[in-house]
């Protein structure tokens, strides 16, 4: 570094951290060195996150929040703006990958026992992210404004009315109306531009505590409390490595791949087969038209399922409602559930293993079954794979304590 | 490698539920969105037989003249009707009160029909109708029961008698099991096919006018990514060379 740059930078640093912040959370942050495939879906996340804020903004610039001019002025983008197709199929497909990008996330949390102390604070950070995540697409979902769109909310908002007492002014608080209207899409497109902002919010504080506690790895093994000492430090874990640049360019590659499959769908299927893009919402919204079949998109099926397989009780709704966020709820006490004396599913016991391959299944076929229409027989599978998910948390405090674990080694495994 | 394989294979995996969905049996449509002959055939069958009721409004005619290699001469001369300039959209000369009064329905808009419905559903839509008396047109149609709409096209396809079956369930009524041309139209069953597959051809490209420039920029976008993948691959290795 020339003299001139290091005076600039020490004119800086005097009144910035910005070396010591480098340091501290890239060059000098250091993250276990068997990471591995898994590892990938965090930094996927923030790049499915910019490039939802970033296409989502320059949507915004054309979007008309208005519902004579709402569904027009997205056909107006796909087709009057230059390059307004591919910002749009961008942000639609993004939505679904980032959904994808989050689960497998997610479920790698659980894989590597990433819930277990020290991480019980990040883990629930990551999950305020979900239901945050989950808020910013149910709002985003209505701009279109298309026929899927109008009646999914419609559905999705009815669900606050169900609510014992004050359900139903609750749900015309939430809609500002007595229908879906255009006073509804105005205040879902303000809370769809603000949440992205507080996610990025989140996103800081989910790292910071990352890098407070340290990175897990596949092993669950804690390499702070291993032997110190690697090439760059004698203060360091041995089984560290500096996160620039090793990860970095790691996690290029892995960026390069999820681009190409994210490229693939954009260009060359981006209704994903009517998944990503549902093909009622080329309809505009019509009030006195219902769809003949109503499903929320993909990433909140295995929700409805759940709530449609709760039969109503005193003709209320409500248990179905209560079931559905109790899902997303119960992983905010997940930290505690596990007794397993290991962290990572490497060397838990046969039961813990069955147990997350069941409750990974029953994830994606509740997921299907919130596709179908109902039936007797999709309404039975989806109370059994209902019971199996709560199954999963309700009986992991007996089964992780029975299980029979494989010793741990002292080190990381390569 | 191997996981990398899994991973992309479940991320393709939700285009496979598809196989299960039902419905009525559609014709495959068979178009071509390369054959521009066919577009511009298509277009002129729309400005003149669909055009009076149906709209597409978000398309605009000068953008469809210009995909479809039309001239602007050719574009006034031949598709422009009233005082249309070229930068409009596609809009319709009936007014709405009147669709009300005449079919007791507005007629949609079809710039999205292929999105929303899909190519095949509009082509076999428009081969199924069949004389019914009980409707005000004399016609009814297969795949949209009680449909508003008369069968424009019917000279030319001559008429259409429903072909029932008894129902599957017993006590049950009987059910449309197909159609026959009982009455010869302008046209030849092939040329009719042609000409619906012409609209539909149409439609589909007005559905999403950019999707043959969508996938030949996809195809550069992979093949630059898949260049830099190999860069990002050896990088990777080389500064990963020291990590034991």
């Amino acid at each position: 570094m020339s003299a001139e740059k290091t005076e600039n930078l020490s004119w800086i640093d005097k009144r910035f951290p910005l070396s010591e912040t480098w340091r501290n959370h890239l060059s000098e942050y250091y993250a276990p060195k068997n990471l591995n495939f898994w590892s990938f879906f965090g930094s996927l996340a923030i790049l499915t996150l910019v490039i939802q804020i970033v296409t989502g903004v320059w949507l915004a610039m054309s979007y008309k929040p208005d519902a004579t001019l709402a569904f027009a002025s997205v056909e107006y983008i796909m087709r009057d703006v230059d390059w307004g197709w591919i910002i749009r199929y961008m942000h639609s497909t993004g939505a679904s990958m980032f959904f994808i990008v989050i689960y497998l996330h997610m479920f790698r949390g659980l894989l590597w026992g990433s819930y277990r102390k020290p991480r019980e604070l990040l883990w629930m950070i990551g999950v305020v992210i979900y239901l945050v995540m989950m808020a910013t697409a149910f709002f985003g979902y209505l701009l279109p404004w298309g026929q899927m769109s109008y009646w999914g909310a419609q559905v999705i908002v009815n669900l606050f009315a169900a609510v014992p007492v004050v359900g139903e002014d609750l749900s015309v608080w939430v809609r500002g109306d007595y229908v879906i209207s255009d006073a509804t899409l105005n205040r879902f497109f303000a809370f769809h531009f603000l949440l992205p902002f507080l996610l990025a919010g989140l996103v800081f504080l989910h790292i910071v505590a990352l890098h407070h506690v340290g990175s897990n790895n596949p092993d669950g093994i804690e390499i702070k409390d291993g032997p110190k000492g690697n090439r760059w430090s004698d203060k360091a874990p041995a089984d560290g490595i500096p996160f620039h640049p090793y990860y970095t360019v790691k996690d290029l590659m892995g960026v390069v791949v999820f681009l190409a499959i994210f490229s693939y769908i954009m260009f060359f299927n981006p209704t994903m087969g009517g998944l990503f893009l549902e093909a009622p919402n080329f309809q505009p919204a019509n009030p006195m038209l219902t769809p003949p079949h109503i499903a929320p998109v993909w990433y909140f099926t295995p929700f409805y399922a759940m709530l449609r397989a709760v039969p109503p009780m005193y003709g209320s709704q409500f248990p179905g409602v209560v079931v559905m966020f109790a899902a997303i709820l119960i992983l905010f006490v997940l930290p505690w559930l596990d007794r397993s004396p290991v962290k990572s599913m490497r060397y838990k016991g046969p039961i813990f293993k069955w147990a997350t391959g069941i409750f990974a299944v029953s994830f994606v076929a509740l997921a299907w079954l919130g596709i179908q229409p109902a039936s007797d027989l999709y309404t039975l599978l989806s109370q059994i794979f209902t019971v199996l998910y709560f199954a999963y948390f309700l009986l992991m405090p007996i089964y992780s304590s029975l299980d029979k674990t494989k010793p741990v080694p002292e080190r990381v495994t390569s | 490698m191997r996981k990398l394989i899994l991973a992309t294979l479940l991320l393709l995996a939700p285009t496979a539920l598809l196989a299960f969905s039902g419905g009525p049996h559609l014709e495959p449509a068979n178009i071509d969105l390369r054959d521009q002959t066919s577009l511009q055939r298509g277009a002129k069958y729309f400005m003149n037989y669909c055009n009076g009721c149906h709209s597409l409004q978000y398309m605009r005619y000068n953008r469809l003249a210009k995909d479809l290699g039309i001239d602007e001469i050719a574009l006034r001369q031949n598709l422009l009707f009233g005082d249309a300039k070229p930068g409009d959209l596609i809009t319709k000369s009936m007014a709405d009160n009147d669709a009300l009064k005449w079919f007791g329905v507005v007629p949609p808009d079809l710039t999205l029909v292929t999105r929303w419905r899909s190519p095949d559903w509009v082509y076999t839509y428009l081969k199924s109708f069949y004389l019914d008396d009980t409707r005000p047109y004399g016609v009814n149609n297969v795949l949209f029961p009680l449909v508003g709409m008369p069968h424009v096209l019917g000279d030319l396809q001559g008429r259409q008698q429903a072909v029932m079956e008894p129902s599957h369930e017993p006590g049950g009524a009987p059910i449309i099991a197909g159609v026959k041309l009982v009455e010869e139209g302008g046209l030849s069953p092939q040329e009719y096919d042609t000409m619906v597959r012409d609209i539909t051809n149409f439609l589909t490209y007005v559905g999403e006018p950019f999707q043959l420039e969508r996938q030949r920029l996809g195809r550069y976008v992979l093949l630059f990514l898949g260049f830099l993948f190999i860069l990002a691959y050896l990088l990777k290795k080389e500064f990963w060379k020291d990590v034991h």
